[in-house]
């Protein structure tokens, strides 16, 4: 099928002697959002790194489709690579300005003179005012914000993120949904968001897992998901009243 | 030989950089078995006593010593070498931290924006940069002060190996203070010359 971005055969992540994750069999089709939901230490944010080839399964494969090439972490490019972008729950920002922040990925790829891309990204989550200051002044959200900016600049075909409105203000997270909403509508871009936030996931995704102690334990488009699940815990989790 | 003086510290220094840097960088940044080892022993290199670096440069350096045959001895190479062996484990150690000092969490978020090992390196090594001008600002004291060392494997020779550092050493014996002093206040101006450009320098580095 070529509208599969990634596959995933009988996946498992050990750290230690702790098996973190266990995926027999994941798909992830072209320009969908799918959203990974579960308590904190589920694996959730093993399977993002997975996907963002950052990390090599300890057994089976995470095969990334592109143009009819299938590749995994041991034989991706650097250029295979560049078609993802991931943000992190906690953004770690170069001691430079905004705007060379946000311009750094560009950078990356020999983009040196895009002015016009960056100030449109700068625009985009209005950082514009303080695109000269250096982070270590910014809020919270504004550093989320530059750290969005920097990997949308990129235009990827997947992006990847975790967790990326945690702690934040109400118009942070809507500033934050709202650029992912775009990315995915008006460039395809196919996403995975990890959010500890049911709500999020039901505004944003297309498609929502749970997954509990390493295991998918559901997976289904988002009204399925929250309409009509198949497991108790699914339904106990979107309900609120889920206990780990 | 105020020009001696400077000719050998940037000489020294230079090497210094292009060995101190990037071995501290790869310290900091590859596992490797015996680390711990190394890092230990470049510690101690960096409070090791200039004198005893003389002597072994000094027997090494000798007719019958190993490298005896280079003629080095009494040479102002001599006086590089030791200097060498002296500051880049200041260099290495101080380049080592800084890099340490990243927070972790920015090289996977770095690849995830697509670098290059050798891009997160660089951009490391530029995050790292107000500690490594430390450490370069520390070799160059270590280097343009030094006196032992450079006496003994260089030997003091007028109009040679006759460096600030010794020349004040020969000229208080002789009880000529008053040029000493001026000598002293010469190497003290070369010092704050020097060191001002390197602050002025890292003020345009954290404005870029």
């Amino acid at each position: 099928m070529s509208d599969i971005v990634y596959s995933i055969e009988n996946l498992e992540q050990i750290y230690g002697s702790r098996t973190v994750l266990r995926v027999p069999s994941l798909q992830i089709a072209q320009g969908e959002v799918l959203a990974l939901v579960g308590p904190s230490g589920a694996g959730k944010s093993t399977l993002l790194r997975l996907l963002a080839l950052l990390e090599t399964p300890t057994r089976g494969q995470v095969t990334l489709h592109l143009d009819g090439r299938a590749v995994t972490s041991a034989t991706a490019t650097i250029e295979d690579r560049r078609q993802i972008a991931m943000v992190f729950q906690r953004p770690v920002l170069l001691s430079r300005s905004v705007r060379a922040n946000v311009a750094y990925g560009l950078r990356l790829r020999g983009k040196r003179n895009q002015h016009d891309r960056v100030e449109a990204a700068l625009e985009r989550v209005a950082l514009t005012h303080i695109a000269d200051t250096h982070p270590r002044t910014l809020s919270g959200g504004e550093m989320q914000r530059v750290a969005v900016a920097r990997s949308l600049i990129l235009e990827p075909r997947v992006l990847l993120l975790d967790e990326p409105t945690a702690n934040l203000d109400p118009y942070n997270v809507g500033l934050i949904e709202s650029l992912v909403r775009e990315q995915n509508q008006q460039f395809g871009a196919t996403s995975v968001l990890v959010t500890h936030n049911v709500f999020q996931a039901r505004r944003l995704a297309s498609r929502v897992a749970l997954i509990l102690d390493g295991d998918i334990i559901e997976i289904a488009p988002t009204e399925t998901f929250f309409n009509a699940p198949r497991d108790p815990r699914t339904a106990a989790f979107v309900s609120g009243e889920f206990v780990y | 030989m105020a020009l001696r003086s400077l000719q050998v510290t940037i000489t020294a220094l230079g090497i210094c950089i292009v060995i101190g840097i990037p071995a501290g960088a790869a310290l900091a940044l590859i596992r490797f078995p015996g680390k711990r080892l190394l890092t230990a022993l470049i510690y101690t290199g960096m409070g090791f006593p200039p004198v005893v670096i003389g002597l072994m440069v000094y027997l090494l350096l000798s007719r019958s010593g190993p490298l005896g045959s280079l003629g080095w001895l009494f040479t102002l190479r001599a006086m590089i070498l030791a200097q060498i062996i002296l500051a880049t484990p200041l260099i290495v150690g101080i380049t080592m931290s800084s890099v340490l000092g990243v927070d972790p969490g920015l090289q996977p978020q770095l690849r995830a924006l697509g670098a290059t090992r050798w891009q997160i390196v660089r951009a490391l090594l530029l995050e790292a940069r107000f500690g490594i001008i430390v450490g370069v600002v520390a070799g160059f004291g270590s280097v343009i002060s030094e006196v032992g060392a450079v006496m003994l494997v260089g030997g003091n020779i007028e109009g040679r190996t006759r460096v600030m550092t010794t020349a004040i050493v020969l000229e208080t014996r002789q009880g000529s203070f008053d040029f000493a002093l001026a000598l002293g206040i010469i190497l003290l101006a070369l010092s704050f010359i020097t060191n001002l450009t390197m602050v002025l320098g890292q003020g345009k580095l954290s404005s870029s």
